[in-house]
């Protein structure tokens, strides 16, 4: 389960997320979000938004929105239970909102290890643009693999 | 908002959480569409050879994201970056600081860059980041 830095310059399809106000109120429950703007309609236009708008790190979710967001991983060889979040940066571009449709693509822009190859990284950088094609925010994504001791496949 | 009158070296007011619960992980896992089975699955989590379940690193970083919206909205934002530095334990209790590292009005805006971190009760540092907004 070794990543390969022949992944480097690599792409992939993202997900495709059409932003309903249920799901960025679920998302507010579950991050304890008592926000107004991120909850209630009128609040949010009062605050000058056409709809509920996308918090921070919801785009997160857009890469997410396909049948199988971890197939990627295990073309690439990895153990989905080796894997854990490095980093993760957003640079925003524009506010999203409710009603809009987000849709990421991926290229990995770096591979490589640390601790003799007990710990591997895949850095991979992630526009998201909306339905009129603006580019929204950039996630730039590390993640680490490491490496699962006398655990069974 | 106050935050025009902000400067280098003020805190933020902190955002202390409850422990993080099974429910929320689950809540979280479905309303962020990261549904690895690591963070809701302690059968999972065995065979990976840990005790028990994680939280997602996404949601701490969802909880400092609250504290930058609470102080500055949504739109001055610029960047976030966060550094996943340790795991949080299911029942672990975050709680989220930021402090202004340094106001630049090179631009013609006033960009401020805030040194964030999440910490445990325990004082384990879980997140390490930092995040550009305008000030007005």
């Amino acid at each position: 389960m070794a990543l390969s830095t022949d992944l480097i310059g690599t792409t992939r399809a993202g997900g495709t997320l059409l932003v309903s106000r249920s799901r960025l109120r679920l998302f507010a429950k579950a991050i304890g979000q008592h926000d107004p703007v991120f909850i209630d309609l009128e609040a949010a236009k009062q605050a000058g938004h056409p709809d509920l708008p996308v918090p921070p790190t919801f785009f997160f979710a857009v890469d997410l929105e396909v049948p199988d967001s971890f197939a990627y991983l295990e073309e690439a060889g990895v153990d989905l239970r080796a894997v854990l979040h490095g980093e993760q940066k957003f640079t925003y571009h524009r506010t999203a909102h409710a009603g809009d449709e987000l849709t990421s693509s991926s290229k990995v822009v770096d591979v490589y290890d640390k601790k003799g190859g007990a710990l591997q990284f895949m850095v991979t950088e992630t526009p998201i643009v909306n339905q009129g094609g603006d580019l929204v925010v950039t996630m730039l994504n590390t993640l680490v693999v490491r490496r699962l001791e006398g655990v069974a496949a | 908002m106050t935050n025009s009158t902000l400067e280098v070296g003020d805190a933020l007011a902190e955002l202390v959480l409850e422990p993080i619960s099974r429910t929320t992980l689950a809540l979280f896992a479905g309303a962020s569409g990261d549904h690895n089975p690591i963070h809701i699955d302690q059968d999972v989590a065995e065979s990976a050879g840990l005790d028990d379940v994680f939280a997602h690193g996404m949601l701490s970083m969802a909880y400092l994201g609250r504290l930058l919206t609470d102080n500055f909205g949504l739109e001055p934002l610029r960047s976030y970056s966060t550094r996943f530095a340790s795991i949080t334990p299911v029942h672990g209790q975050p709680t989220c600081r930021a402090t202004v590292r340094e106001v630049d009005e090179s631009s013609g805006e006033r960009l401020a860059t805030l040194d964030l971190t999440v910490i445990l009760a325990d004082g384990t540092t879980t997140l390490i980041g930092e995040a550009v907004v305008a000030l007005n």
